[in-house]
């Protein structure tokens, strides 16, 4: 039986709040749908092989190219095999869903054994919309063999409706009146695709142990655990006070929390909207027992640092949506070259005398031999700042001023330099321990760039609200 | 191999003022310059048999020749980032100590005010790979150095930036007693140690300036030189160390040294026969396009023990009336660095001294003097030294 190997998410460090209630998570300006994949991979994939992956299927409504697929950035900087199938499944709040049913079917069909599956979004809302939404990631790995959750039934509704929708080449999502959005959409598609699944499974409320519910807000949400009968203990949290709607990747990030407080044998409905709805039912195995070490929904959660205003937001969204053809600077055929050096953070270990260098050199720095290297991965070691720079120099925006400039020595050998993110400026010292985060970069000639940036590890933000 | 020691004599030099030359192209300075070391030589520009011109900016060897109407005479133009100028002088030297020349010229220029610069930059990143960040620039490379001396010596934040305004203060103050330089005025430590930060814990102050100017000297055979003039200056050594990013591929390197400068003064020390530098030598030109990296310099090239510079520089020992003046010309803190152009006028500096025409900075009866220049950054940079002396 098919189902979920593993699960990871990926809740940016940032967040925005006027009070308590309304809080979000906001990516930071050098952060897109992309690198909140990556992320999100990376939790899901932690003590995972790579070589594993036969596929990896790439969900979102906010791609970074409108042509050109994100899938194989991603794979190239999650360091997946080259032989894998990959696909970017966009353009609905559904996509998270889909790709999670087709990465089951994948693997169902026998087509590859583990299929990656990621959900990302950084959306924009018109007007009022924009308040309630929030940015993140989750990723599954999806097989069928020595599953947490088996899949053990699926349907979906397909409904033309405009209710909420953002047009080719614009950058906000819009929707139409709110009375025609909820009662002609969402109240009553969801209801009806839930009514139609317990109807073919021949299952009830009852059955089913808890409810991961899509919804455009917290009213709607409860509304709607309601009007479908199941009980508040019954539905995972939606997080709107502290996450806000992470569109395509909402659901999926709810998954991921409800797999974390799941039990062997709980029943999980997930229940998606967009465009229509999918219904997915999982059953949780004794395997769930076996996963730890995740920083999934509680700990992302947990770990936050609070923006000091709208302003901050506003100037990382503008930059975030600026056109990539102002910046100049990158030629295609040099990435090309490099790319394993700029998107799998690829440096080489000499054969002959073991140096671990950053990036890959034709000659040994230290033996001079030539050409005989093996490709040696930085992106999952830690490191130290041996020393560091805070620029601030006037090309550099105001919201990035000062900008920190770091040279890492790695924990089993190299150094190389890099900026420093989700850092606070004037707490970098020398010593501090970092790890890498795949970020977007901001120069680029047409070309949406992306490089590593350090940090300080995650762990070092638990619960603290910094400015 | 053998030394390029008393092979090569310096009969005639010439340099522009260096600053904001808006009425004066590259040719002009050039033109300028040159006159006046031929002038200073006592000969006519015709009998320069060869020349090596130093810019970075200008891309061909034509402007050279065009500038000072040479005819069908060879000019190679050199570049070799800061140290540039003096790698034009390396190489005319050569020329002259093989035999196939006997009056050649070496020319730097740079225009750098022609293009819109505030301060220096760095290397473009076109058709690069796209990771290059924001901020780029100069400063970035040496204040990686000014931290890292920090916490390899314990140094707090405020010894640090106390250290490094003396040496600003130092130049600026040789500075005002050269008319040639761009910045003529004095600072105080306040206003150093308070100035706006340009990549922390770098501020203003502990930078160089952007300038234009042209310096340039006329080599011949030292048999040769007594035709010439009495007080001729000879070449005693010369070193030239590139690195190979050792600092960035190599987790021990330390990053509180210039291992290029290092080499390359070993080099010139051993050709010149110099066993102890601090001693022996009167004043030395260095390369201090930020505070840090003059500071650090006293200790690549042996003028004081590792980690004694902050002591050295408090002690005043590398001021104008030190035991070893550094920078008594006012240094690329007082001239700017343009940057095809400042090995030549270190030299300039050094010349005149040997010669006791050094005006209000003269120091007393000179007999060896140095010039260095750093180029690329600490981790990975392209060191030279060159070893200037009086005739025997």
């Amino acid at each position: 039986m098919s189902g979920i190997l593993s699960y990871g998410a990926y809740v940016p460090l940032r967040r925005l709040g006027a009070g308590a209630r309304s809080e979000k998570a906001v990516a930071n300006w050098d952060e897109d749908s992309l690198t909140l994949a990556v992320a999100a991979a990376t939790d899901c994939l932690a003590g995972i092989g790579r070589d594993k992956v036969d596929g990896l299927y790439f969900a979102t409504t906010t791609p970074p190219y409108a042509e050109k697929l994100a899938a194989t950035t991603a794979a190239w900087a999650i360091d997946l095999r080259r032989d894998i199938l990959t696909a970017d499944v966009t353009d609905s709040l559904r996509a998270g869903t889909a790709a999670l049913k087709m990465a089951l079917d994948t693997v169902k069909a026998g087509s590859g054994r583990s299929i990656l599956v990621t959900a990302s979004d950084l959306r924009m809302g018109s007007g009022n919309l924009d308040g309630g939404f929030g940015d993140g990631a989750a990723a599954f790995l999806v097989g069928d063999k020595d599953v947490i959750a088996e899949i053990e039934g699926s349907y979906s509704l397909s409904n033309e409706l405009l209710d909420v929708w953002r047009a080719g080449g614009a950058k906000t999502v819009r929707s139409w009146e709110d009375r025609f959005v909820f009662e002609e959409g969402y109240l009553k598609v969801l209801p009806q695709a839930v009514k139609n699944f317990f109807e073919k499974y021949k299952l009830s409320v009852k059955d089913i142990d808890k409810l991961v519910l899509y919804g455009p807000d917290l009213r709607r949400h409860r509304q709607m655990v309601g009007e479908l009968g199941f009980k508040p203990e019954q539905v995972q949290d939606a997080f709107f006070d502290k996450l806000g709607n992470t569109g395509t990747a909402f659901v999926p990030m709810l998954l991921v929390a409800a797999l974390e407080d799941a039990k062997p044998g709980d029943r999980i409905l997930v229940a998606a909207y967009g465009d229509g709805a999918d219904i997915l039912l999982l059953k949780v195995t004794d395997k769930i027992k076996n996963v730890s070490g995740k920083w999934g929904m509680k700990r992302s959660l947990a770990s936050r640092m609070m923006l000091p205003g709208l302003a901050d937001y506003q100037a990382y969204r503008a930059f975030a949506s600026s056109d990539p053809e102002q910046f100049g600077g990158a030629s295609a055929s040099v990435i090309a070259r490099e790319r394993d050096e700029i998107y799998a953070l690829h440096g080489v270990k000499c054969l002959t005398c073991g140096t671990v260098q950053y990036p890959p050199q034709r000659i040994c720095t230290r033996c001079h031999t030539k050409d005989n290297f093996e490709p040696y991965s930085f992106a999952d070691k830690k490191g130290k700042v041996f020393t560091f720079t805070l620029k601030y120099g006037g090309d550099i925006p105001g919201f990035a001023r000062p900008m920190v400039d770091t040279m890492v020595d790695f924990e089993g050998g190299g150094r190389a330099l890099f900026g420093m993110t989700d850092m606070v400026a004037d707490k970098v010292t020398v010593g501090m321990d970092v790890e890498m985060s795949f970020r977007t970069l901001g120069a680029g000639g047409g070309i949406r760039n992306y490089f590593w940036r350090c940090m300080p590890p995650r762990s070092s933000w638990p619960g603290k609200e910094t400015k | 191999m053998e030394s390029i020691k008393d092979k090569v004599a310096i009969i005639g030099m010439g340099c522009t003022k260096f600053g904001e030359n808006w009425e004066k192209s590259a040719e002009d300075m050039m033109v300028d310059a040159a006159s006046e070391a031929c002038q200073d030589a006592g000969m006519d520009m015709k009998e320069i048999q060869a020349v090596w011109f130093g810019t970075t900016r200008l891309n061909t060897a034509e402007p050279c020749a065009t500038a000072l109407k040479l005819d069908y005479v060879p000019v190679t133009r050199v570049e070799n980032l800061c140290a540039t100028a003096t790698e034009a002088l390396r190489n005319a030297c050569f020329g002259i100590a093989s035999g196939v020349y006997d009056v050649v010229l070496a020319i730097g220029v740079e225009k750098l005010k022609d293009q819109g610069m505030g301060g220096l930059g760095t290397v473009s990143g076109a058709g690069g790979n796209g990771t290059l960040e924001w901020g780029m620039a100069a400063a970035m490379f040496f204040a990686r150095m000014a931290t890292r001396y920090m916490a390899h010596y314990g140094l707090t934040y405020e010894e640090l930036k106390q250290t490094l305004a003396k040496i600003s203060v130092k130049n600026h103050h040789n500075g005002t007693l050269n008319p040639r330089a761009h910045f003529q005025r004095e600072i105080t430590e306040e206003m150093a140690i308070n100035a706006p930060m340009v990549s922390w814990p770098l501020g203003l102050y502990d930078a160089c300036g952007v300038s234009d100017g042209s310096a340039c000297a006329i080599l011949c055979r030292a048999d040769l030189a007594k035709k010439f003039r009495d007080d001729y200056v000879l070449v005693k050594g010369l070193g030239l160390a590139v690195g190979a990013r050792q600092g960035y591929l190599q987790p021990e390197y330390d990053m509180v040294h210039m291992e290029e400068t290092v080499r390359a003064s070993k080099q010139a020390y051993d050709m010149a026969g110099i066993k102890d530098p601090f001693n022996e030598i009167d004043l030395a030109e260095v390369h201090d396009c930020f505070s840090i990296t003059e500071m650090v310099i006293m200790e690549d090239l042996g003028f004081c023990p590792r980690g004694k510079a902050p002591e050295y520089v408090r002690n005043g020992t590398f001021a104008l009336d030190g035991k070893l003046a550094v920078n008594p010309d006012g240094g690329l803190k007082s001239f700017g660095h343009p940057i095809g152009a400042s090995g030549l006028r270190m030299v300039y500096e050094i010349y005149k001294q040997m010669q006791g025409k050094a005006g209000p900075r003269q120091r007393k009866n000179p007999t060896l003097g140095l010039t260095h220049n750093f180029g690329m950054n600490p981790g990975s940079g392209i060191g030279s030294v060159t070893i200037l002396g009086q005739r025997d």
